[in-house]
């Protein structure tokens, strides 16, 4: 597709992993791993990738089974602690609304990272990312239930250690350096003064 | 056992009206779509709590088209939210 | 049969908890004062809810078929819930539907205003407000 041998080499990983995903949501979907569900998994995913073009991403190559299974468990915590606790936060008659939109700027470079990171800090409940800055990767939070600046940094620190532990697992070996750095290194250029 | 359903159906009930309220009352577009969103969940909820206590799995690809269909109708009425605040 | 009892144990308290979330999700889309905290209201105990009682389901169907299709309804809704909560949030503060004096901060307000104050002269391709 590219002339740079490089480029073309990772869009058709990026592509064959794209591949593998529909093909396995596929047979998820059937519930059945048969021939007859593989091929035609296979066929239709063709289709679908060659008629609906996607950017290619940039994958980062390498995978740290262990930490993404971390993550994974760590994320199913939090989301039933944190769910119970919006629950909770509904039922109770003292609650007074109050919330704050926060700028969360990440260290990560990578789009798929920061997409995840901020997929799993939607998932939990108490934030909702309400915009995303690409070019400097900072993430807008809105947290409900807030009272005090103790409670903004709080939360700054959990989507730090989602994203450090989302890293960990899939990141590449630039990002994962970043995020082992102290904070005032890598982000101080993007922090807002 | 019998009191446990009876229960989670007041429960699930009482959420659906207030989603149902909500989809009513609701002062702007942008609420009612977040309540009907909460109503199909409520519904997909309902559809598996009767497959779970009928011990059959019928109407597992219903709850998938359901959530297919609850996303593209919550994604569609926000990108025409945002185009008609553009003018 | 002692594991029908543990069975059915398990699958009303799955059941009841499903049910609990859903309550909150109603209650909360009434209870809470803008937009922005309804969402949180609504799109977060579903998930919890869509999770147990898919495992309520698997545990009444110990079968793969079931499993993995199970798997895939909630992967779907966990990667989707939260694309509709910020397609909704970003349109909600960009058409205002938010009441400012609940937040005690508001970040993304100065950096819009930086970005509306540096790119005044180019043409803004209509995201700012």
């Amino acid at each position: 597709m590219s002339p740079e041998s490089g480029a073309s080499r990772i869009t058709a990983r990026s592509q064959i992993v794209l591949l593998i995903g529909l093909v396995l949501l596929w047979c998820l979907v059937w519930g059945q791993f048969s021939l007859l569900t593989v091929v035609s998994g296979v066929a239709l995913a063709v289709i679908i990738s060659l008629v609906f073009y996607l950017p290619a991403i940039d994958l980062s190559g390498r995978i740290n089974i262990w930490r993404t299974i971390v993550f994974f468990l760590r994320l199913i915590v939090d989301i039933i602690g944190a769910s119970l606790n919006v629950a909770w936060l509904v039922i109770d008659p003292r609650y007074k609304p109050s919330s704050a939109i926060l700028a969360i700027a990440l260290d990560t470079r990578s789009d798929i990272i920061m997409m995840f990171t901020a997929e799993a800090i939607s998932l939990v409940p108490g934030s909702i990312v309400v915009d995303i800055d690409r070019e400097e990767s900072v993430l807008y939070v809105h947290v409900i239930n807030v009272k005090t600046d103790e409670d903004l940094e709080k939360l700054r620190s959990s989507v730090f250690a989602t994203e450090k532990r989302l890293v960990m697992g899939i990141g590449s070996k630039d990002d994962v350096w970043r995020v082992q750095q102290p904070n005032e290194l890598t982000r101080s250029s993007v922090r807002r003064k | 056992m019998q009191i446990a359903l009876i229960v989670a159906g007041v429960l699930f009930c009482a959420g659906a009206v207030a989603a149902l309220y909500r989809v009513i009352q609701g002062p702007s577009l942008l609420d009612r779509v977040i309540a009907s969103d909460v109503f199909v969940v409520t519904i997909m909820c309902v559809l598996a709590t009767e497959m779970a206590l009928n011990h059959h799995t019928e109407t597992l690809p219903v709850l998938l088209v359901l959530a297919a269909f609850a996303f593209l109708g919550s994604v569609s009425f926000a990108r025409f939210m945002a185009k008609q605040d553009q003018t | 049969m002692t594991w029908e009892a543990v069975r059915e144990i398990i699958t009303m308290g799955l059941v009841l908890l499903s049910s609990l979330m859903c309550f909150a999700a109603g209650v909360g889309l009434i209870r809470f004062p803008d937009v922005l905290s309804r969402l949180h209201a609504a799109t977060k105990p579903q998930i919890l809810g869509l999770m147990s009682i898919g495992a309520a389901i698997a545990v009444n169907n110990p079968r793969i078929g079931i499993f993995a299709l199970l798997t895939a309804i909630i992967i779907f809704q966990g990667l989707t819930a939260p694309i509709t909560a910020h397609m909704v949030a970003r349109a909600a503060y960009r058409s205002d539907h938010l009441r400012r004096d609940l937040l005690i901060r508001d970040e993304l307000s100065v950096s819009v205003e930086q970005v509306e104050q540096g790119a005044a002269v180019e043409d803004p391709d209509g995201d700012k407000r």
